[in-house]
């Protein structure tokens, strides 16, 4: 079940790029619906076995590629493809006015697919490294398809951003493998001490990782990257793409090397996140952009998921398990609402077709779908009840107290607060019933796929225990 | 004295050279503006971490074809990540950009 997992998005992509003239859109969905069933097995199968492991054509480690499924990566695996589904159906619709570019977004689409799934299924250092740069590849190309001068320049800037971060990550490898002499992480994890090199080498490996999930102050390309893109494009890069480097950064510090973290460069990347949260928020509310907003937006969310390491870094093991589930839960509730509001939002500018927060004047008549489509994901966003924002802000918050560090319960609360200020800006302007512009009429399953993911968002506050059930699973990850 | 530098044998050389390469490369990539230079500069820092991956390794452990296939694998990447920048500048600077 695991090398299907790579087979299959690899096989849809090299058919989208040498048979071009084959109905590549007809064929994605059926493609993904048998990639949604392979990762839904897989999850069965971990959570009837536990974790499993797997030798690409059965060449051993070092030399080949080792692959590992536990409960967090398969819970990430089917995250993936959930989303990846309803963003393809959503892509059908919306990149119908789109002639040129839909020819390069599906094999684009597929790639990014097989190296998400490869940095999920990946156990060793070198490997992730591999399907990060497959992942900048795939993500960059995407960001450019438009091909005007504004989303070039995003690109480019997004590429050096993301090169710069992987050559980091790379010099820490080449460090760690020349101290340990092997690059498998769970060997290094029974082996590893905190010596200088180790240190340098998670230095340099955390400051990459931190450029490549945007955290602040190393956010700057993602808002013209992420808030330019397709509507499409940018759901499956806010939801997904950044979260792959922040899961390596998550498995480096918490899995790889956990002693040779102190608790102060913990509480330092916690405050970045603070940071985040106020930077990110402050400048979503400044945006004239409906598009940059939600970009921003993104900046802000992912601060949330550095508060993991001040609260189960040196703190008692209740705090951690609390944080390390909180944390999980607001990875998998951002991706749904993110993705949510993204397609919701691309819905509203294709019928406005116009980007301003001002032109939404209007829409609560005229496209009431779609805009309940973002109201329900500004709720798990903000972390209001009954949604997995609230459950995952929830599952923080009392480890933030467990483990007296009361300093992040403020920002946790607040950043709530702070997501509320921006998102009502966009609900002022919504309600005024006369419209700036003559509406075009949007099909159907726009909204539905907008709402589907929305939904899912709120959904997860119903049924959290699943994929916390399934993270118990994974060994290794202190809790 | 001489017991000290004999520590510094070829392998270890090439992990220095390749730690300053990445530095200086490192500079240029962050206080260049040019589109083009940084990308120079990136491949360089990219030599950079190769020569430390495969010296460095070579100097603890010996001969070893591990990180060598690394490298080559770095090589390739990197040779497409160039490709790809290339084609984004060439294709912004068409449409007006700054290269």
């Amino acid at each position: 079940m695991i090398p299907l997992l790579l087979i299959i998005p690899l096989v849809f992509a090299l058919l989208s790029v040498l048979l071009p003239r084959l109905p590549i859109k007809a064929i994605a969905i059926p493609g993904l619906v048998l990639q949604l069933i392979a990762s839904i097995q897989l999850s069965v199968h971990t959570y009837k076995h536990g974790a499993s492991d797997y030798a690409l054509g059965s060449w051993e480690a070092p030399l080949g590629i080792a692959l590992h499924a536990n409960g967090f990566t398969v819970t990430l695996l089917t995250l993936t493809a959930f989303i990846a589904i309803v963003c393809a159906v959503y892509a059908l619709i919306y990149l119908k006015r789109y002639e040129h570019e839909q020819r390069y977004f599906w094999p684009l689409f597929w790639f990014l697919l097989a190296s998400l799934n490869g940095i999920w299924l990946s156990g060793d250092l070198f490997n992730l490294y591999v399907g990060l740069e497959l992942l900048t590849f795939s993500a960059v190309g995407m960001v450019a398809l438009t091909a005007n001068k504004a989303s070039l320049q995003a690109a480019i800037r997004y590429l050096f951003a993301a090169l710069l971060g992987s050559l980091g990550y790379l010099a820490g490898v080449a460090l760690l493998y020349g101290q340990y002499g092997t690059l498998a992480i769970q060997e290094i994890a029974l082996i590893g001490t905190s010596d200088a090199p180790t240190q340098v080498a998670l230095a340099l490996m955390t400051v990459g990782l931190l450029m490549k999930t945007a955290i602040f102050p190393l956010h700057y390309w993602l808002p013209p990257a992420h808030g330019g893109a397709l509507a499409p494009v940018s759901a499956l890069l806010s939801a997904l793409v950044v979260k792959a480097s922040f899961y390596i950064l998550a498995v480096l510090w918490l899995q790889l090397a956990p002693d040779a973290i102190s608790p102060a460069a913990a509480q330092v990347l916690g405050a970045l996140g603070a940071g985040a949260i106020l930077w990110g928020s402050w400048c979503a509310f400044r945006q004239p952009d409906i598009k940059m907003l939600v970009a921003y937006s993104t900046v802000a969310q992912l601060g949330y998921l550095m508060f993991v390491f001040p609260l189960s870094i040196g703190t008692n093991a209740a705090a951690a398990e609390l944080a390390w589930q909180g944390t999980v839960l607001h990875l998998l509730a951002h991706a749904f609402a993110k993705s949510a509001m993204f397609l919701s939002v691309g819905t509203l500018v294709l019928a406005i077709g116009h980007q301003g927060i001002k032109d939404l004047a209007g829409v609560s008549h005229r496209v009431p779908l779609a805009l309940f489509a973002f109201g329900l994901s500004a709720v798990s966003l903000m972390g209001l009840p009954p949604s997995g924002g609230f459950n995952a802000k929830w599952l923080l918050l009392q480890s933030a107290l467990s483990s007296g560090q009361w300093w992040w319960f403020i920002f946790i609360l607040g950043g709530g607060l702070l997501t509320a200020a921006y998102i009502f800006r966009v609900f002022s302007v919504s309600f005024i019933e006369e419209a700036r512009h003559k509406f075009a009429p949007t099909h159907w399953l726009l909204d539905v796929s907008a709402l589907t993911l929305a939904a899912a968002a709120i959904l997860l506050g119903f049924v959290s225990q699943w994929p916390l059930t399934l993270m118990e699973l994974v060994p290794g990850v202190r809790s | 004295m001489t017991l000290w530098l004999e520590a510094f044998n070829t392998d270890f050389w090439y992990a220095i050279v390749g730690a300053v390469l990445l530095v200086l490369a490192l500079g240029a990539f962050i206080t260049s503006r040019q589109l083009i230079k940084k990308l120079l500069a990136f491949n360089i820092m990219g030599s950079g971490v190769f020569l430390i991956m495969v010296g460095l390794a070579q100097y603890q452990h010996g001969p070893d074809s591990v990180p060598q296939a690394l490298v080559l694998t770095g090589i390739v990447v990197a040779v497409a990540a160039t490709a790809l920048a290339l084609v984004l500048i060439r294709k912004f600077v068409l449409k007006g950009g700054q290269p």
